[in-house]
């Protein structure tokens, strides 16, 4: 069963062909980052305009890459949300045209759903349930994955997402965008344990994130340290900023598993490529017993397998989108 | 040969098939819901009418602009796509001149397109030799400017949704000199684009599905306020 996927929910135009929901016969990512770079973040009426003049070529190309042509494909799965509004309708726009024009059903897929089931390609082996923690420079989220279209949200951030206090710490420091990747690679020479930023718990067996105060203390120490004429070791404030995010992150993941019994921790999203979270998720799961999965690089970032995998497993579970399917820019996971 | 076309440049949703000389079906639709979740229902509903399926259709059109940026890229995903699963040709068609195509007479036909801030999207075409000549080429023209370049007419034809918000400054400053288009030929008729895509196509000027991109006429904001503080800058 081969579906064709198409994600356009930010800056990456995507198109994938996916067979059977796990083994990936092309995987095509356009990315805008250099577009938007002289922006210094996505400008969306540009991300638009950019998803219409590629997303033909992208299909061709994820066509071609899996040696198939449109007569093939038994099913069409889209992002249909969160993301940018103009972006996500040209993605859906193109879906609900092909599904059409081919007379095969279509999937309007949640995109965050979609960063979990890139897990699904990579570890051949994974099933649900599992816990699984997403964390993305739009979202933050602790899920108990009950199966494969079925999600209970258990925890979220009140504020910022984990990766947007990377992206606007990285900014303050004076780093290229996107800053996450260059925080991460800096806090591997910087000292964690310099500067103590604080760790944000909320209330007692809360699941719940909170990151704009960890940004704000982080934005003080900067302002402090120039007014008093001091050195700041970029290096050292990054590692020690990264820590503080990852203890959370990591407290809160585990304290899930071993609530649920759960022997299994799932990560996903942008930050999900961040070294300091998966080596301080490997080394406490050895310890703990508990297996530690995550995608490789080029499937933490946005792109349309995941997509794909996400809406065969929709498919699966008996259910259509029509051709009335709208996006959703605000979509959540319940 | 058959040609379907559709227009989602403005609230109005249409889309037409015709054969060669033929209107088969129209359909338009000014409601609330989004272009998103009825135009592919509304082309169903009118090729199932017609017991057609879509890669019966020889020719796309679609209007390409200018207009609402969001409805333009819908319009264009729709069209490109079909045009790509049956390699099929496509062509796009001016917004603005689709509505001047609506008042086939000897005069001067002045379309004009809500650009909001008091701006309209307009062209000034006149009819030769039974075709539409442009004399002002699209743009985006505060009305005030508009009305000024219009008083060098003796009578102007204008139609399109701008002439509703602005239809008494223009009667006020041009008087007996502007005539308003019935309703019912005041917005773009996806007959008038499968018919403007037809006669491009036999003149040979066709788009392709892998490049064709919506004719915006304006920068998106965050480009133009970079671009001026680029010149402050230098
Ligand atoms: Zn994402």
């Amino acid at each position: 069963m081969l579906t064709l996927a198409i994600e356009t929910s930010c800056d990456e135009t995507a198109c994938a062909v996916i067979k059977d929901g796990r083994e990936v016969l092309s995987n095509i990512i356009s990315s805008q980052i250099d577009v938007h770079r002289k922006f210094g973040g996505v400008v969306p009426e540009i991300a638009s305009r950019k998803h219409i003049e590629a997303i033909n070529n992208i299909i061709q190309e994820a066509l071609d890459e899996a040696n198939c042509t449109f007569k093939d494909l038994d099913l069409i799965g889209v992002t249909q949300g969160p993301g940018l509004v103009g972006a996500l309708l040209v993605g859906i726009s193109t879906a609900k045209a092909l599904a059409y024009g081919l007379d095969i059903p279509l999937i309007g897929v949640n995109h965050i759903e979609g960063h979990i089931c890139a897990n699904y390609i990579e570890h051949k082996d994974l099933e649900p349930p599992f816990t699984c923690l997403v964390v993305s420079g739009g979202h933050t989220y602790l899920l108990n994955v009950k199966s494969y279209v079925d999600y209970e949200l258990v925890g979220r951030t009140r504020d910022d997402a984990a990766g947007e206090a990377f992206d606007k710490v990285a900014r303050a420091l004076g780093l290229p965008y996107p800053g996450g990747p260059h925080i991460d690679r800096l806090a591997k020479i910087g000292d964690k344990d310099s500067i103590p930023f604080p760790r944000v718990y909320l209330e007692d067996g809360s699941y719940d994130f909170s990151f704009s105060g960890l940004k704000t203390a982080v934005l003080n120490y900067l302002n402090q340290m120039k007014q008093k004429g001091e050195e700041i070791i970029v290096e050292d404030v990054a590692a020690s900023f990264q820590q503080a995010v990852l203890d959370v992150l990591v407290d809160k993941a585990f304290r899930l598993a071993r609530e649920t019994s759960s022997k299994k921790i799932v990560i996903a999203g942008g930050v999900a490529a961040n070294e300091g979270l998966r080596n301080m998720l490997e080394s406490r799961g050895e310890e703990e017993g508990i297996r530690i999965y995550y995608p490789s690089r080029i499937l933490c970032t946005d792109n349309a397998a995941m997509i794909g995998s996400a809406a065969y497993y929709h498919y699966i579970n008996g259910e259509r989108s029509d051709l009335s399917l709208n996006v959703e820019p605000n979509l959540g996971l319940n | 040969m058959k040609v379907l076309g559709l227009d989602t440049s403005t609230m109005m949703a249409t889309c037409a098939v015709i054969n060669d000389e033929r209107l088969l079906g129209e359909f338009s639709l000014n409601q609330d819901m989004t272009h998103s979740e009825r135009l592919v229902p509304m082309i169903k509903e009118i090729l199932d009418n017609l017991n057609m399926k879509v890669e019966d259709i020889d020719l796309y059109g679609v209007a390409i602009g200018p207009g609402s940026f969001t409805g333009l890229r819908i319009g264009a995903a729709t069209i490109k796509a079909f045009a790509h699963l049956f390699d099929k040709p496509m062509v796009g068609v001016s917004s603005l001149e689709a509505l001047a195509y609506n008042l086939p007479f000897n005069e001067i036909v002045v379309p004009m397109i809500d650009a909001r801030r008091n701006r309209v999207y307009t062209g000034i075409y006149t009819w030769e030799d039974r075709e539409l000549k442009e004399l002002l080429a699209p743009c985006v023209l505060p009305i005030d400017e508009l009305i000024i370049r219009l008083k060098d007419f003796d009578s102007v034809v204008v139609n399109g949704n701008g002439t509703l918000i602005y239809r008494e400054i223009l009667e006020e400053r041009l008087g007996k000199q502007v005539s308003f288009a019935p309703l019912g030929l005041n917005s773009c008729k996806a007959s008038s684009i499968c018919e403007l895509a037809r006669i491009k196509y036999e003149k040979g000027q066709l788009d392709d599905y892998f490049t064709l991109a919506p004719e915006y006429l304006r920068e998106s904001q965050a480009q133009r306020q970079l671009r001026e503080k680029e010149k402050e800058t230098s």
